[in-house]
């Protein structure tokens, strides 16, 4: 059987998924459920209820019909024609999952074409989400495909997740992986549960783990006063990231309200002086490395 | 308006410097003078607007662009000038800065200012680093605060060397509209680490651009080329004697299908340029004695070595109006694309084709024209239009196929989202990238710099903002100014990542 990742969308030139310039794949489906996520439409998987097809304005959303083959039958899915399309996104706030209809099915092959077509303008690729993590198998197959194409050999494969992935799922992703960024979204179990959903116990595993190899080329932290924690734990969180190797990047992320849907909507966003102030309280605590937002929207 | 109320208009300006009065009313001296005789075709479609001589003037007494040997000058000194030949940098920078003020140019202050890292390390010879900097840091004010015109240009490249990782240095330290500046890149020369400090630098202050060396170097002979005012490649010890452009949006109005633009309407025109190109090379290169000045006799340029540029603009809109599409059609479909590389290719046919009597080998340049501040609703050269850009890939992916027909220049500049400034390697990742597909120029705005690219020239936006109230000691301040007014250049949509990816990246 053919290998198929779910793909919500691919940029073709991005700079702030990892070093140099990347082609960024972001695949549909996440494990975690973040009240600030801000493409909640990735979390879920279209289950083809059909909702959306409806209310699509310019018919780029359709029903297929059911297929039977060899004592199978397939129920109808939801096609989406991008020329059609207009993105005006109907088709999200319709979806009872909030889930996006308009994702596309890439084999391992087709992925590779697409990276040659723009192997001249991308220092590597950055694989995201969603929680990219969730199709591992699709990951390692391109990854694998990458390092054995002499003319694809030089980029660098990175991997943007969740740190929910399971010890046994980086090790066998590690041969193949030049870097992670790592989303740490609280300090304290019951605030990361309170976020999104799950605890914390596997992020960090994660994230001992890919230091140890080397690879944490990032990790994350998203700022959101008020509710995420690094501000009252500020002792704690300086004493662990400055234990980690002075490579890597902490990058300090400011919660805004775009693509926010409820509750936290009505949370405060970060301003340029919270940040700040939080930055300069890791730094003073001995925390290097730490990139800055340079925009604040 | 009578001629005598816009003299009157000039003197009294409470915005201009008196330099700059100067500069209008000569303008307006020269064109009180009857234009040069001209059939009535020509007329007619110079009146309305289809194709145009960028006001260089009634009587042309000076060349558009002139780019002199200065290698040259520094080795032999000038007779005209009394200067003796230069010994060490300090005589080299003096000697330079005396000869551009005699360096004409069709803005009267000179567009090239020459290769600078080649002509002057044989003068940095055992002074240390410090010396070098401090030096070129002072001509570099220099440079700015006398001659203001954003239109002076130097080059520097492909090889590494001191001066060109000075001038980098100074470059970037100074963000100064003036001198334009471009880094030519050679892969089989160049290293990494240099054209890394190039790229930062765009990141910093959106210059210098950088050319592809290899391929602007076929373009010419063994006596070399050089890049002048914004983005014009021209034979070094010569120049443009006239730059006559053609508004291809104009011309697709006047044709009933595609193929009557192809055979009839296009041709047609194009000759019509050509009539208009004749005469003001006539009138320059017979009647105005430009050719006896002291360049020509102390060998630092060549007649021989100056063609006419025979310039297009309004690519997009022509496209889209004989495919009868919607505005946006162009530079995001491969139809349109196409027809686009057609007419480049035809339009180079014909240059290719056609004798001037003053050319180089005989022929005018193509160019593609970087438009200017009256253009109303029509996108210079073959580029995007404003505000309908697609990511930075596919952009260049759409022009690429252009660049090799436009010999004397073409360019696009390419704004990025300003993530690209902590992140300097992805910028010098997609000029390779460009340069790899053919492309002649890289040329990038990052969005929220101050000094910005408006067609080929640099501006700060505060300059801007205050030039109504107080007026500019910059010449080309006002250029910018109207044109953001008129040509929407600060519309240009900043692309790289959706809006989504940022600033945040949660899940």
């Amino acid at each position: 059987m053919v290998r198929v990742a779910t793909v919500n969308q691919i940029i073709p030139f991005s700079c702030v998924d990892g070093p140099g310039s990347r082609l960024v794949i972001f695949l549909q489906g996440c494990n975690f459920n973040c009240k600030n996520c801000h493409n909640p439409h990735t979390i879920d998987m279209c289950d083809s209820c059909g909702d959306c097809v409806a209310t699509c304005p310019v018919g780029a959303l359709s029903l297929s019909l059911s297929e039977v083959t060899e004592a199978v039958i397939t129920k109808p899915r939801v096609l989406w024609d991008s020329d059609k399309c207009t993105q005006c996104d109907t088709c999200l706030s319709t979806c009872p999952k909030q889930s996006s209809p308009k994702t596309r099915q890439y084999s391992v092959p087709q992925m590779l074409e697409l990276i040659r077509s723009q192997v001249h303008f991308i220092n590597g690729i950055t694989v995201s989400g969603g929680e990219a993590t969730l199709q591992l198998p699709f990951i390692i197959e391109l990854f694998q495909a990458i390092k054995a194409s002499p003319d694809l050999k030089h980029l660098s494969c990175m991997i943007d997740s969740n740190g929910y992935l399971s010890e046994s799922g980086w090790e066998q992703v590690m041969p193949y992986l030049d870097g992670a960024m790592i989303d740490l979204k609280s300090w304290q179990q019951h605030t990361h549960h309170y976020i999104t959903g799950r605890d914390n116990h596997r992020v960090f595993i994660s994230l001992k783990l890919l230091a140890a190899e080397g690879k944490l080329y990032e990790i994350r932290l998203l700022y959101i006063p008020r509710v995420s924690d690094f501000d009252n734990e500020i002792n704690a969180v300086a004493g662990y990231l400055s234990q980690l190797p002075a490579s890597v990047r902490v990058k300090l992320n400011a919660f805004q309200h775009h693509g926010v849907t409820g509750e936290a909507r009505q949370w405060g966003t970060c301003s340029e002086q919270q940040m700040q102030q939080l930055a300069a309280q890791l730094s003073q605590r001995g925390v290097r490395n730490l990139v800055l937002p340079n925009v604040y929207l | 308006m009578t001629l005598q109320h816009r003299i009157t208009q000039i003197t009294r300006d409470p915005n201009l410097s008196p330099k700059q009065k100067s500069n209008f009313l000569a303008l307006e001296a020269e064109a009180s003078l009857p234009y040069m005789a001209l059939s009535d075709a020509v007329t007619e479609a110079k009146e309305s607007g289809i194709i145009c001589d960028m006001f260089e003037g009634n009587a042309p007494f000076k060349p558009r662009y002139v780019l002199p040997d200065y290698a040259k000058f520094l080795q032999n000194g000038s007779e005209y000038l009394e200067l003796s030949p230069v010994q060490d940098l300090d005589e080299a920078l003096n000697a330079l800065t005396i000869i551009y003020h005699h360096v004409p140019s069709v803005t009267n202050i000179p567009v090239y200012l020459g290769q600078l890292d080649d002509i002057l390390l044989p003068f940095c010879q055992g002074l240390d680093p410090e010396t070098i900097y401090r030096k070129l840091k002072l001509f570099w004010i220099m440079l700015d605060r006398t001659l203001p015109d954003a239109f002076m240009h130097v080059n520097i490249g492909p090889t590494d060397n001191i001066v060109c990782r000075t001038i980098l240095r100074v470059d970037a330290e100074l963000k100064q509209i003036a001198p334009n500046l471009t880094f030519m890149y050679d892969p089989q020369i160049t290293p990494d680490e240099l054209l890394q400090i190039a790229a930062s630098n765009i990141c910093e202050c959106s210059k210098p651009h950088i050319a592809n060396y290899p391929l602007h170097a076929n373009s010419f002979d063994e006596k070399g080329f050089g890049i002048v005012s914004c983005y014009n490649s021209l034979p070094l010890a010569g120049g443009a004697n006239t730059l006559v452009r053609i508004n291809l949006k104009e011309v697709a109005l006047k044709a009933s299908s595609v193929d009557d633009f192809f055979n009839q309407v296009l041709p047609h025109y194009c000759q019509l340029t050509y009539e208009l190109i004749e005469a003001r090379a006539k009138f320059l290169h017979e009647e105005s004695n430009f050719f006896n000045s002291f360049l020509v006799k102390e060998g630092l340029i060549e007649e021989s070595r100056f063609a006419p540029m025979f310039g297009i603009y309004g690519m997009a809109e022509a496209v889209n109006i004989l495919l009868g599409t919607p505005s946006n059609h162009y530079g995001h479909n491969a139809a349109a694309n196409e027809l686009g590389h057609k007419i480049s290719k035809a339009l180079d046919a014909i240059v290719k084709s056609t004798p001037v009597k003053y050319g180089y080998h005989g022929l005018a340049l193509l160019h593609s024209q970087g438009g200017m501040n009256v253009d109303k609703d029509v996108t210079p050269g073959v580029r995007i239009p404003y505000g309908t850009e697609p990511n930075p890939i596919v952009h260049i992916q759409a022009l690429a196929e252009h660049h090799q027909y436009y010999t004397s220049g073409i360019s696009d500049i390419l704004t990025i989202d300003e993530t690209v400034k902590a992140n300097p390697l992805a910028m010098m990742q997609l000029c390779k990238g460009a340069l790899s597909l053919g492309f002649r120029e890289f040329s990038a705005n990052v969005a929220s710099n101050d000094l910005i690219r408006v067609t080929g020239y640099m501006i700060k936006l505060s300059d801007i903002a205050s030039f109504k109230q107080a007026g500019s000691r910059t010449n080309t301040t006002w250029l910018g100014a109207e044109a953001a007014v008129n040509t929407k250049i600060l519309e240009r949509q900043p692309r790289v990542i959706a809006h989504e990816q940022s600033p945040t990246h949660a899940k």
